[in-house]
């Protein structure tokens, strides 16, 4: 109906008649998903790059309407499958803010150490697939052992390496199993080293910054116009970090620096990641050592369920878990926007609750997307290869751009 | 809560011409606008420095199907010189366009090409109104809420025609949707509870 009502375009584009076009993906390796980017081409430089998403579009928005609060938590592990808890996180934040409660302090400072386990573990999937992308192998080698031994620790906790729906509105879903932090601790104090050897193998490699170094230039102005935010937005010298500006659970409590770059371009992006991966070691560190003991959910049961234990003798307990497993908690009309640092950048979640158990509407905010919208701003008049350091160095993941 | 302390930034908002009912909401700076003057207003707001909103972090509809302009436009704007968020709230109805703001912002445009896609919102002055997120040549709004969860139609490969092919959705099992109005809330009006009812009402 609406179709036709479409105002007509103001201007036409003008296509250059000699050029011709590429079609970079959708099942390239460096598009880091299901990218699909029609490249029109001057000989072998980039004159206009347009991105087509959607390819992994699986309605997550609308899906959500229909689960209740905490069926809709896993459906954030699968947006962006590389920072899984980071996106939880942003989500029962938002949750928590309508239900107007807080997380219990252990249950906080756990939420703030697995985001940023979660942190290094995207870092270094990006800076090493980046990495391979511009043709060094070694890094991916290398940088997926370390993500196994993080994965680990997300099986510990969660249960899943992966899709770990952890987080829960009130809460964390369990407490961490013994001896889980020790083996954080003793992590963090042997990772800085291979930060080092990742840093060896390319910060000062001749051909890394051949191909990284003025490769993709974002002034901060235009950095603000296109919406960045997170590492690229800092990379551009824009000192705006969500956890430093806006903290959320426990980051007004620990002490971390937050990286800022100076030129914007490719090898800026590398290292603020790099440098932000020996931050979250620290902020790591901190949280095991602050950590108190106590509760890691709520203890209204209208809200998180009650031990298994106690369901096999209260019958109060047995009821509220049932209403919350069938039913699910209401959560009062009003609406958030949300948003959190995730590894990528700003993750918001724009919920509208009407008072029932279900969301009326939640808006997720990916952080990919606004990257990938300045691709042709950042492209133009580059190199074809160039767009593929490009494309890394934004950190993109479609699970959450098409969601 | 504006009589209550005088917050600057509400007192600012209040004087935007297009602006309306500036208000907090959990914390959260919400304004209205008005459709026909939202560039101007939009435009004060990236550029006076006492707002400074210099990004547009999300822009997305809302639909209410039960009112007479059934979408609700947000645009969640981002000054990080002053750290403020604000939520700009326009409605419209399905054929009326809203004035687009990529000329303010570029990171608009894809903003807007998802809720002209998702919703049928319509953009006056965006040249690059098509479909991002669903398919090529797809037909419907799918987050209205008079969309169904399953959609229209599903997609298989065909192996004769070698082709992947639409077919109309078929449903092994009814769409089941159960109804959690507990009845302990939502009846109130059980014969002979009224006096029970208004008691308790009154205590809470």
């Amino acid at each position: 109906m609406s179709e036709t009502t479409v105002p007509e375009p103001g201007a036409t584009r003008t296509v250059e008649i000699d050029s011709h076009a590429i079609n970079f993906g959708p099942q390239h390796p460096a598009a880091h998903g299901v990218l699909r980017l029609i490249l029109e081409m001057d000989g072998e430089v980039v004159e206009r790059a347009d991105p087509h998403i959607g390819l992994l579009h699986r309605g997550t928005e609308k899906l959500m309407e229909y689960r209740t609060y905490v069926q809709n938590v896993p459906y954030f592990d699968r947006l962006d499958y590389v920072s899984p808890m980071c996106e939880e996180h942003t989500f029962v934040l938002a949750v928590e803010k309508l239900l107007g409660v807080t997380a219990p302090e252990r249950a906080q400072w756990i939420r703030t150490l697995f985001a940023e386990i979660t942190r290094v573990l995207n870092h270094l999937l990006n800076l090493t697939t980046y990495a391979l992308d511009v043709g060094a192998i070694t890094p991916p080698l290398w940088g997926f052992e370390e993500r196994e031994k993080l994965m680990e620790f997300h099986e510990a906790a969660s249960g899943a390496r992966l899709h770990a729906n952890y987080y829960r509105p009130g809460g964390v879903s369990r407490d961490l199993p013994a001896g889980l932090a020790d083996r954080i601790g003793e992590w963090t104090e042997r990772f800085p080293n291979f930060i080092d050897e990742l840093e060896g193998l390319l910060t000062a490699n001749r051909i890394w910054k051949q191909r990284t170094v003025d490769i993709g230039v974002m002034t901060p102005e235009d950095a603000l116009a296109w919406g960045w935010s997170g590492p690229p937005l800092r990379a551009s010298g824009v000192p705006w970090d969500l956890r430093r500006a806006q903290p959320y659970d426990k980051y007004a409590e620990v002490d971390f620096q937050v990286p800022v770059g100076r030129n914007g371009d490719c090898y800026d992006r590398y290292l603020v990641r790099l440098m932000e991966m020996r931050e979250s070691v620290k902020i790591i560190r901190q949280c095991l050592a602050k950590m108190p003991e106590g509760p890691i959910k709520l203890q209204d049961n209208k809200i998180s369920p009650p031990p298994r234990r106690e369901m096999k003798r209260s019958m109060e307990a047995l009821i509220h878990h049932f209403k919350l497993y069938t039913e699910g908690f209401h959560v009062p009309a009003g609406a958030t926007y949300t948003a959190t640092e995730s590894p990528k950048g700003e993750f918001g979640v724009y919920l509208v609750a009407d008072g029932t158990n279900k969301p009326y509407r939640c808006k997720i905010r990916p952080t990919g997307f606004a990257f990938l919208q300045a691709m042709e701003h950042l492209a133009k008049r580059h190199m074809l290869a160039d767009a593929v350091a490009i494309i890394g160095s934004v950190d993109i993941v479609f699970g959450e751009i098409d969601r | 809560m504006a009589e209550d302390a005088p917050d600057p930034m509400l007192a600012a908002l209040a004087e935007v011409p297009g602006l309306s009912d500036p208000r907090l909401e959990g914390g959260e700076y919400v304004v209205d606008a008005a459709r026909e003057t939202l560039l101007g207003a939009m435009r004060t707001l990236r550029d006076d420095p006492r707002f400074a909103m210099a990004q547009v972090m999300d822009i997305c509809g809302v639909d209410w199907p039960d009112r007479a302009e059934r979408f609700d436009v947000v645009y969640n704007l981002l000054s990080v010189a002053l750290n403020r968020r604000l939520r700009v709230i326009v409605r419209t109805d399905e054929t009326t366009p809203v004035p687009s703001v990529h000329t303010l912002w570029p990171a608009a445009t894809w903003w807007e090409r998802e809720a002209w896609d998702l919703f049928g919102i319509t953009f006056a002055g965006q040249p690059d109104l098509c479909r991002i997120l669903t398919d090529y040549g797809f037909e419907g709004h799918p987050l209205r809420k008079d969309f169904p969860l399953t959609g229209y139609v599903e997609t298989r490969y065909d192996e004769e025609r070698k082709q992947v092919v639409y077919e109309p959705v078929q449903l092994a099992q009814d769409w089941r949707s159960f109804d959690f109005i507990s009845p302990w809330e939502g009846v109130t009006t059980l014969p002979g509870d009224e006096k029970l009812h208004r008691t308790r009402a009154g205590k809470e």
